[in-house]
């Protein structure tokens, strides 16, 4: 193939006097060795001739070479030293507890990491000091193809579209592709029953009228005598739901304990028992469960994006991308003094969806 | 000697079977240029095939099931505790499986080099303008596999379903639901019903293990196939051009070079996970959804969108029985989704202004493309500042910063900061530039003070060496556009220029090739005695848009160049 | 002044300034302040206690929290609060606050009630309020005693009850206009039961009644043990999650590699110019 030349005309290396011949000079794939470029006169004969070597066969430096040498032998057998020592360590530590997983990550992962760091390094001095350094050339053909190949591409691809008769039957043509139109279509029909449809799901919650409150975690009931001091709050569920965690996501519930004087509007007053009230804990913008509460200032903070709620008044916003308070659930106590749900939540709790309303 | 034979004999078997001396020769003889910034990409490469070997292994002992089970393992912390099998199985891992917690924190880390390298490599890539022809594909298969790596990680890392993965999926689930029309139904179908439900662990397994790496290899494959055939590009440099690769051949230097890179990155990876814990799934407990823990973010490359979700103010349309949850699905999918819209027209768009379709095979130094590497800067601000705010709970902890703070000033700083990063980065590049070109004018100074014999005072300077020299000569100046109202002889404008889209393009043209000039080749080393009494001769060189004929409007006189 | 303003220009002038003022800011600080006061005589009875503790309130709590414990403007009501809530208060150094901050943080005890007098100082005051108008009292050591514990049950309701404000081991988080959930590793079991019961700050509360003493002690345990409990995988990185591992990703790991990608393509020494 021939050379291409850049826009500057045909490659000079600059500077290419014997002096640097000698250091390594840049040279083109197939130009002639340093030896024939040292001599005074280039001959055009010697330009023909095939080169004897692209690659020279040993360093500039051997001196340093044979230090290297050394160099890279001991650290791959450092890096064979450190194999073995993976493996001992594996067979030797045993794991089964936090000390014991502790020792063998120890050892596991340090051997692990000199044996590779060492063969990195070996090979890295190896190819910087034991490889003649060398900077070649190579000519970047056009990407575009030539016209002739072009032409060619072209008679033969029309060639084939006017023996298969695609372009001259459109009713062949326009069946086909009616035909591919279903079956392309039929993997996202596959995936129907990948769920269920929402339907109406998303309104509702266990709560029920009468629904006890349990406390998450230990399920044990909550007394309203039992829950007096203000600043308090606890975590409550519906009976019943404390290991089916699709209702969990849903129902739990912040159960807060102010001075009834602290509580206002919106708050709804009958649905709370004396200064007790009780929210949603699922957040409104994307359904962490806005676990944070700061007495002081009766704040529900959500940790996830630092939506916050006021818990004196109805949990409405007060800063965070929430755009809706938490739901508040109506509770009373039930003929026992435990304290129960008045019905279900008035609204869908957790995130918006379209249809929400 | 008999190792020469072996060789032979099986070679000859190869190629008697698949015809392959012409081809190896070529492929042992292909050049390439060396550069460390050349390296990231094959961060991001061998990181994944560290995923896909440690991947492998925790498969074999990995149980991606949601059925609920009660712990008694090694881990005693967790006795009694109800789990899924998942977390459980991840427990078992990490303390019942030697090399298991190195496997884990290996892959773990692997992940995050892995985002880490695609986001520098995507970078260097733009800024040296290497995503021009020929390459513009190569650049849309990166920005498909960056996005199918987010992807991947997130699954990869809500498979244990411990508390903090678990609330990344809340959140995903709350996104979905978010969406208008069919937000519902897709999220019901993702999680195979109510959240959390029982299948969307298993579903993501499938997907984290199968689909996406099958993706991702072939995609990878393709883009390593179309970087070789059309070849790496390559830093300015002496008898380095747009027609050649000059460079170091294949066999034995590249493999040898990038043999050792893979062994590098497996032994960093190696030290990281013996010394620094990433992932502990036992400190943060099995997931609940009825419970949280404070300073809860996603893996570094999900940040960004985390941060929008924190900033976004609390806007909601409810009309007609329907609800528009702007304040869930804008910063959701707008923020990033706008920056890999962008990324991936850029090419095409800065064709269309520049009007350069040529081939670009030498990378532009950033700072001649001032423009083009101002706007990075802007959107890589803009992509930082909401990056940051995904943890502002934690730097408001940490900086002492009150936490509503540290969102105000997000949400200014983010539409601020990217202008004022625009503006500054552009004029350092102009600097820059500026100061190439005194360099070139005026030659290196050596330190060495003589005096003149009528007393003055000057500093020596030597020219620049021959291999700077040509990386700070070389520019892709692009060809220029027809001037907006320039009409042919015939007096009809040119078709490209016409109407308001022509001027448009013409001030763009304008804007993105604003560059200092270089004066004509001024400085061929002339380097002793230049002295500083030179500074009032030269005006500094100009700042031009590229007329067509640019070649800067400097004064010419001020010639006293010695020697 | 003359010699001052002469000088303003010399070399260690700006030093000599900072110097002069801290000193000059440290020492006003002191003077204003005051010393710490004698040591009292050993807590002998019951009343004695008392008397020895609202003297103590009055010298180191009445100016800002009112010489009745009736709370001012800068300071809450202490009555009723109990004994439980002083001595979490006091013997973690947080009270007596020295200024008006969102948070009050723990720090070194105040004179009166270090040292070896200390703790009976620190009882005598919360006898005193508690005598005042009742409150939780200061637990027992059986009361805050983990044995026998349960870790995974602590493990669970620390999650459901805790977590959200201190993070999932207890490394502490933020809350809102500067204040924040303190990191709990110094925490003993007796400061962690009187916080869960008094609700210091913006604590909320969590009574007896509610989260059973069994409860609290499992709560405790969850929380000693994992202070003690060792990181398997390497450095802990804070325990709060991806933000540093992004970190130690970037600047550790990724800048590693590149070190090492520019050692690889360098070249070999002496062959930089032609």
């Amino acid at each position: 193939m021939t050379e291409i030349n850049g826009p500057e005309g045909p490659e000079q290396p600059a500077g290419n006097t014997p002096d640097e011949a000698a250091v390594g000079p840049r040279r083109v794939v197939g130009t002639p060795p340093p030896a024939q470029a040292r001599a005074l006169l280039v001959r055009p004969e010697d330009e023909e001739k095939a080169p004897d070597r692209e690659l020279p066969s040993e360093p500039d430096d051997l001196v340093l070479a044979k230090k290297a040498e050394k160099l890279v032998a001991s650290l791959f057998i450092l890096a064979m030293l450190a194999g073995f020592g993976f493996i001992a360590a594996y067979i030797g530590l045993e794991v089964h507890s936090l000390d014991a997983v502790l020792r063998s990550n120890l050892a596991l992962g340090l051997s692990m990491a000199v044996a590779f760091l060492a063969l990195g390094a070996g090979a890295v001095i190896w190819v910087r000091h034991l490889m003649p350094e060398v900077e070649l050339t190579e000519a970047r053909k056009p990407l575009r193809s030539s016209p002739e190949d072009k032409a060619a591409f072209k008679e033969t691809f029309t060639e084939g579209a006017d023996a298969s008769q695609f372009v001259k039957r459109p009713i062949l043509r326009r069946t086909l592709i009616a035909a591919t139109v279903p079956v392309a279509v039929a993997p996202i029909v596959l995936l129907r029953d990948m769920g269920p449809l929402p339907g109406t799901s998303l309104r509702h919650t266990a709560w029920r009228k009468g629904t006890r409150l349990v406390q998450a975690v230990t399920g044990v009931p909550v007394l309203a005598t039992d829950f007096v001091t203000p600043g308090g709050i606890l975590t409550v569920v519906p009976e019943g739901t404390l290991s089916d965690d699709e209702e969990l996501a849903k129902s739990t519930v912040l159960l807060i304990k102010l001075r009834p004087e602290q509580l206002e509007k919106p708050t709804v007053m009958n649905w709370t028992v004396n200064g007790t009230v009780a929210y949603s804990k699922i957040c409104t913008h994307l359904g962490c469960p806005a676990a944070l509460y700061e007495q002081t200032t009766h704040h529900i903070l959500c940790p996830c994006h630092q939506s916050t709620f006021d818990a004196a008044r109805g949990a409405a916003v007060i800063f965070g991308p929430a755009a809706r308070p938490l739901p508040q659930l109506p509770i009373t106590t039930d003929s026992e003094g435990y304290l129960v749900a008045q019905s279900d939540f008035h609204e869908p709790v957790g995130p918006s969806f379209w249809e929400r309303g | 000697m008999s190792i020469e034979r072996g060789l032979e004999g099986v070679g000859t078997w190869l190629d008697d079977r698949f015809h392959g001396a012409k081809g190896l020769r070529t492929f042992f003889r292909k050049i390439f240029p060396d550069h460390w910034t050349f390296l990231l990409g094959e961060i991001a490469l061998y990181s994944f095939v560290i995923l896909l070997l440690t991947g492998t292994f925790l498969t074999f002992f990995f149980q991606p099931s949601m059925t609920s089970v009660t712990y008694h393992g090694s881990y005693v912390p967790l006795h009694g505790v109800r789990m899924s099998e998942a977390y459980a199985s991840t427990l078992n891992i990490s303390f019942d499986v030697r090399g298991g917690l190195l496997m884990r924190q290996i892959h773990h880390w692997a992940a995050d080099l892995f985002m880490a390298a695609i986001f520098a490599h995507m970078l260097r890539i733009f800024f040296t303008g290497a995503y021009r022809k020929p390459r513009e594909v190569n650049w849309l298969i990166g920005i498909v596999l960056l996005t199918l790596g987010l992807l991947e990680g997130l699954f990869g890392y809500s498979l244990p379903d411990d508390l903090l993965s678990g609330a990344g999926l809340r959140i995903l689930e709350g996104v979905l639901q978010s969406i208008p029309v069919v937000g519902t139904y897709l999220a019901y179908f993702l999680f195979g019903g109510p959240f959390p439900g029982h299948d969307i662990v298993p579903r993501l397994y499938i997907l984290h293990v199968l689909l996406i790496p099958g993706l991702i290899l072939a995609l990878v494959t393709a883009h390593l196939f179309i970087m070789f055939h059309q070849k790496h590009t390559q830093m300015p440099g002496p008898g380095r051009t747009d027609r050649n690769v000059v460079g170091a051949p294949m066999y034995p230097y590249f493999m040898a070079k990038t043999g050792a890179f893979f062994f590098f990155i497996f032994g960093f990876l190696a030290l990281a996970s013996t010394f620094a814990q990433i992932n502990p799934i036992w400190l943060y407990g099995p997931y609940t959804p009825t419970a949280m823990s404070a300073g809860s973010q996603p893996d570094f490359y999900m940040g960004m969108l985390e941060g929008a979700l924190r900033v976004m103010v609390p806007w909601e349309w409810n009309v007609a029985g329907h609800t528009f949850s702007f304040n869930v699905f804008l910063p959701a999918l707008v923020p990033l989704g706008a920056i890999f819209t962008a990324a991936a027209f850029w090419p095409f768009i800065e064709q269309w202004i520049t009007g350069d379709r040529r081939e670009h095979h030498v990378n532009d130094r950033p700072r001649n493309a001032p423009t083009r590497t101002a706007l990075g800067i802007a959107v890589v601000t803009f992509y930082g500042i909401l990056w940051a705010e995904g943890a502002n709970d934690i730097l408001a902890d940490h900086f002492a910063v009150p936490l509503y703070l540290t969102t105000r000033i997000a949400q200014v700083t983010m539409f601020v900061g990217p202008v004022v990063a625009y503006i500054l980065t552009k004029r350092i590049c102009l600097g820059l530039q500026r100061k190439d070109a005194h360099l070139l004018e005026h030659g290196v100074e050596t330190g060495i003070i003589r005096q003149l014999p009528n007393g003055e005072y000057i500093e020596e300077t030597r020219p620049v060496s021959e291999e700077k020299r040509a990386a700070l000569v070389f520019r892709s100046k692009p060809p220029g556009l027809p001037s907006s109202g320039e009409e042919d002889e015939n007096g009809v404008p040119a078709p490209e220029m016409r109407g308001a889209l022509g001027k448009v393009r013409a001030r763009l043209y304008n804007i993105v090739t604003e560059s200092v000039e270089l004066e004509p080749s001024h400085g061929n080393g002339h380097g002793d005695g230049h002295g500083n009494g030179h500074g009032a001769d030269h005006a500094p060189a100009a700042v031009t848009s590229g007329e067509p004929t640019g070649t800067g409007s400097g004064t010419g006189e001020g010639d006293q160049h010695g020697s | 002044m003359r010699w001052i303003t002469a000088r303003r220009r010399h070399p260690a002038a700006g030093y000599a300034v900072v110097l002069l003022m801290l000193v000059a800011l440290g020492g006003g600080y002191a003077f204003l302040t005051g010393s710490g006061a004698a040591a009292a005589p050993v807590s002998g009875p019951s009343s004695a206690t008392i008397a020895k503790g609202a003297d103590l309130f009055a010298r180191n709590c009445a100016t800002c929290h009112g010489l009745d414990a009736q709370g001012t403007s800068v300071a809450p009501s202490l009555i009723g609060v109990g004994a439980a809530a002083v001595d979490f208060q006091v013997s973690t150094g947080r009270m007596p606050a020295k200024q008006n901050d969102a948070e009050n943080a723990r720090k070194p005890l105040a004179p009166d009630f270090a040292g070896e007098d200390g703790p009976a100082n620190i009882r005598a005051v919360a006898d005193y309020i508690q005598s005042l108008a009742g409150g939780p009292p200061i637990p027992t050591p059986a009361q805050v005693s983990t044995e026998g514990a349960d870790v995974g049950r602590g493990q669970e309701l620390f999650i459901e009850n805790c977590a959200a404000c201190h993070n999932f081991v207890g490394a502490g988080g933020a809350l809102t206009y500067g204040k924040y959930a303190p990191a709990l590793n110094q925490s003993t079991p007796a400061e962690i039961y009187e916080a869960m019961l008094t609700g210091p700050e913006a604590m909320p509360n969590f009574s007896d009644s509610t989260l059973t003493p069994q409860s609290k002690r499992d709560i405790i345990a969850y929380v000693t043990q994992k202070s003690s409990e060792n990181n398997p995988g390497g450095f802990s990185l804070g325990r709060i999650g991806p933000v540093t591992e992004g970190l130690v990703a970037f600047l550790g790991i990724l800048f590693a590699v590149i070190l090492s990608a520019m050692w690889i393509v360098a070249k070999q020494h002496g062959k930089t110019t032609r």
